[in-house]
């Protein structure tokens, strides 16, 4: 059996990963590396949600593990590759954004989700909650992703990543929704992806490019 | 199990599955009509059963009726339905126009009973996770609809719906598992501890630091999705560029539902946190709303982005109203949720078929709308003064109400929003009236169009102006007693 405080370090080095995979995926330009480190980031999210499912005897957290490593580690991974070798945006590399500039905007928004997260977690009675803070900064560092990508790919990895956040916060405050709220939520992105990956078919008809910058022209006058 | 509900939601889902295989079949229409109707007809069941027992929950407590949510199911099934009639002819002259394949109006007859069953889910879920799942697929199966014709600014008004309402409602998920933290302080974790019924038994002790966080998270969620501003911008592109069927159901329905949904939410906060923290967010949302919105319509030029500025008004106004939170204020804001749904469908409807005539939405190429047509002109005026809330259509009530109560409790508001629904009526009208009469050059379409919604609509929101039957008043007083 395994200590509390022992049980305690390795959730605080899952979650330490967790962040520390946001903030790569924030600095990655190459859209390949990003499917990679989003896979990487659903395998942390696996290995997580199977330890607190170890430690705590919480059945219902070892299928949310398998559900997750099934969905996040190979299927969307898998569909975010094809797409890409079919849309053959390979080379898709982006330099217009300043990176050091977004991670500094990160750095204020972990800063802000720790002080979010302080009220919520004392209230919590996890053996996770002191990873609440992290959770909610990855969320809030994909939110920073997707504002700051100028292509469709990279903002639907965001969009993807922020979903892991989100699942890494419901682990961390109350060991995981209800079975049947998992299993939605996990349908709604696999549709989600299917219908995105019909979607980018389309743009790419029409425009000839993945550049979402060709999707401003609906303004304001 | 109740067979009702049973119905209720399996006869869309059926029809979206029927139709993803026969969607392309001639009689696809005529079949998309027939399911509607029938899920109509199954939520006038569940009407009449509620009305005669009350309340009930059923499928393990996961589903349940209250008179708060069955007025909202027989209201989305009802314009889900005539809806379903005006898009016969809307979509065979688009179809006949070009604008459409065979394959996508298979697409199209599909996503459109999927989405009737989503939002009849969110209505009916006791299990607010479900309901967030719910609201997210009724995003989903709404984005190939707005990207249906493949033009350019199509795919970007889709994009935007899809990214904006993606990002707003992981917010309330987020929101949701806080709800389920608090919850499961008092009710132990599994189940139960999401359950609207159980938690609305328990809203004195959750947990209130918890609560007031979730809430925010609630309002930024859902709010995107009913369109509050500043979260709104996906909403006029969605509305202008889909087929205006969609956009009859997403202003008259979609908006609605989402709207449920959070007040469903303030419930719960109010009772952890007293009446004041959620009231002043939804107040202050809705009254930025009414008046943003407002001053946007005058600067519009295309027509159903017009009407789409006109739903966000409204949405504040409604949002105002729950904001409130007398009973009075719940009342009015139920009256007035009814009535635009209803107006505004009508709305879409003649709009959709003067667009077809004129082949345009740009409104200062569309003129003389009576001299062609009269009916899609008159009920174009018809609708446009109802919405702008002239007597004696039932958004004056409603409006009269709001307005009053306003007064009364919170007077500061009320400035703002005469004013703004001062220049509303003033940008509205004066861009509607020269489309109706003027000068035309537009020729006869191949299909009459369906009218009938138009004025059944129209006549509805009439009567709802000069008198409402005892027992609908009765019901809309228990549904805001749930609110207040």
């Amino acid at each position: 059996m395994i200590t509390a405080a022992f049980a305690n370090q390795i959730i605080n080095l899952f979650a330490a990963v967790m962040l520390l995979l946001a903030f790569a995926m924030l600095a990655q330009r190459r859209v390949l590396s990003l499917i990679d480190l989003f896979a990487m980031q659903g395998l942390v999210l696996t290995l997580s949600t199977g330890f607190v499912a170890y430690t705590t005897g919480q059945t219902h957290l070892w299928f949310s593990a398998g559900i997750t490593f099934a969905l996040k580690v190979v299927l969307l991974p898998w569909i975010l590759y094809r797409l890409i070798r079919q849309l053959d945006v390979k080379w898709d590399v982006e330099g217009l954004i300043n990176i050091p500039t977004t991670m500094l905007i990160g750095i204020v928004l972990v800063i802000l989700s720790f002080n979010v997260a302080l009220p919520i977690s004392q209230i919590a009675g996890t053996i996770t909650k002191g990873t609440l803070g992290i959770a909610l900064a990855s969320v809030l560092l994909a939110f920073l992703m997707m504002i700051t990508r100028s292509k469709a790919v990279p903002q639907v990895i965001g969009f993807l990543a922020m979903e892991n956040g989100l699942f890494f916060a419901a682990t961390a405050a109350t060991y995981g929704m209800p079975m049947v709220v998992e299993l939605g939520i996990a349908l709604d992105v696999l549709v989600g992806v299917v219908i995105l990956g019909v979607f980018f078919f389309q743009i790419r008809e029409r425009f000839d490019s993945l550049d979402i910058r060709h999707l401003e022209k609906l303004k304001e006058e | 199990m109740s067979p009702e509900i049973l119905a209720v939601l399996g006869i869309p889902l059926a029809g979206g599955a029927v139709l993803a295989l026969f969607g392309h079949w001639k009689r696809a229409a005529e079949i998309n009509i027939a399911f509607s109707s029938a899920t109509f007809v199954a939520a006038a069941a569940l009407v009449v059963r509620v009305v005669d027992r009350g309340p009930f929950a059923s499928f393990e407590n996961q589903l349940f009726v209250d008179a708060l949510n069955v007025f909202l199911v027989a209201l989305t099934a009802f314009v889900a339905m005539t809806t379903s009639i005006f898009s016969r002819p809307y979509m065979r002259i688009e179809q006949e126009h070009g604008k459409l394949t065979v394959a996508r109006l298979r697409l199209y007859h599909s996503m459109y009973q999927l989405f009737s069953f989503t939002m009849l889910l969110v209505l009916l879920s006791n299990n607010l996770g479900v309901t967030w799942v719910a609201t997210e697929a009724a995003t989903l199966t709404t984005v190939l609809l707005v990207s249906l014709y493949r033009t350019p600014a199509s795919l970007e008004a889709a994009w935007k719906y899809f990214i904006l309402c993606g990002v707003g409602i992981a917010q309330a998920l987020f929101g949701t598992i806080l709800v389920y933290l608090a919850a499961g302080k008092v009710l132990g974790s599994g189940m139960d501890a999401l359950l609207w019924t159980e938690l609305a038994q328990v809203r004195g002790s959750l947990e209130p630091t918890v609560m007031s966080i979730a809430f925010v998270f609630l309002l930024v969620g859902y709010g995107t999705k009913v369109g509050l501003v500043p979260l709104h911008n996906w909403l006029p592109d969605a509305h202008a560029e889909g087929p205006t069927p969609v956009s009859a159901v997403l202003s008259g329905l979609l908006l609605n539902v989402a709207l449920y949904a959070l007040v469903r939410f303030k419930v719960l906060a109010d009772g952890a946190l007293g009446a004041e923290f959620a009231s002043r967010l939804l107040m202050g949302f809705g009254i930025l709303s009414v008046a943003v919105a407002a001053f946007f319509l005058s600067r519009q030029r295309d027509i159903k982005r017009m009407f789409a500025y006109s739903s966000i008004e409204h949405m504040g106004l409604i949002t105002f109203a729950f904001g409130i939170g007398s009973p009075v204020a719940a009342f009015a804001g139920l009256l007035h949720m009814t009535v635009h749904s209803l107006t505004k469908s009508a709305i879409f409807f003649a709009v959709g078929h003067a667009a077809q005539k004129t082949g345009t939405q740009v409104m200062e190429d569309i003129r003389g709308l009576v001299k062609v047509s009269p009916t899609v002109g008159w009920g174009l005026i018809l609708g446009t003064v109802a919405i702008l809330g002239m007597p004696p259509f039932g958004v004056f009530a409603s409006e009269f109400l709001i307005l009053t109560t306003a007064m009364r409790e919170q007077p500061w508001a009320t400035p703002i929003l005469l004013v703004s629904l001062g220049v509303a009526f003033a940008a509205v009208f004066g861009k509607v009236q020269p489309m109706v009469f003027g000068e035309t050059t537009a020729k006869r379409l191949p299909h009459p169009p369906a009218l009938v919604p138009v004025f059944l609509h129209l006549a509805l929101a009439l009567m709802l102006g000069l008198y409402i039957p005892p027992y609908l008043a009765s019901w809309y007083r228990e549904a805001a007693r749930l609110i207040g």
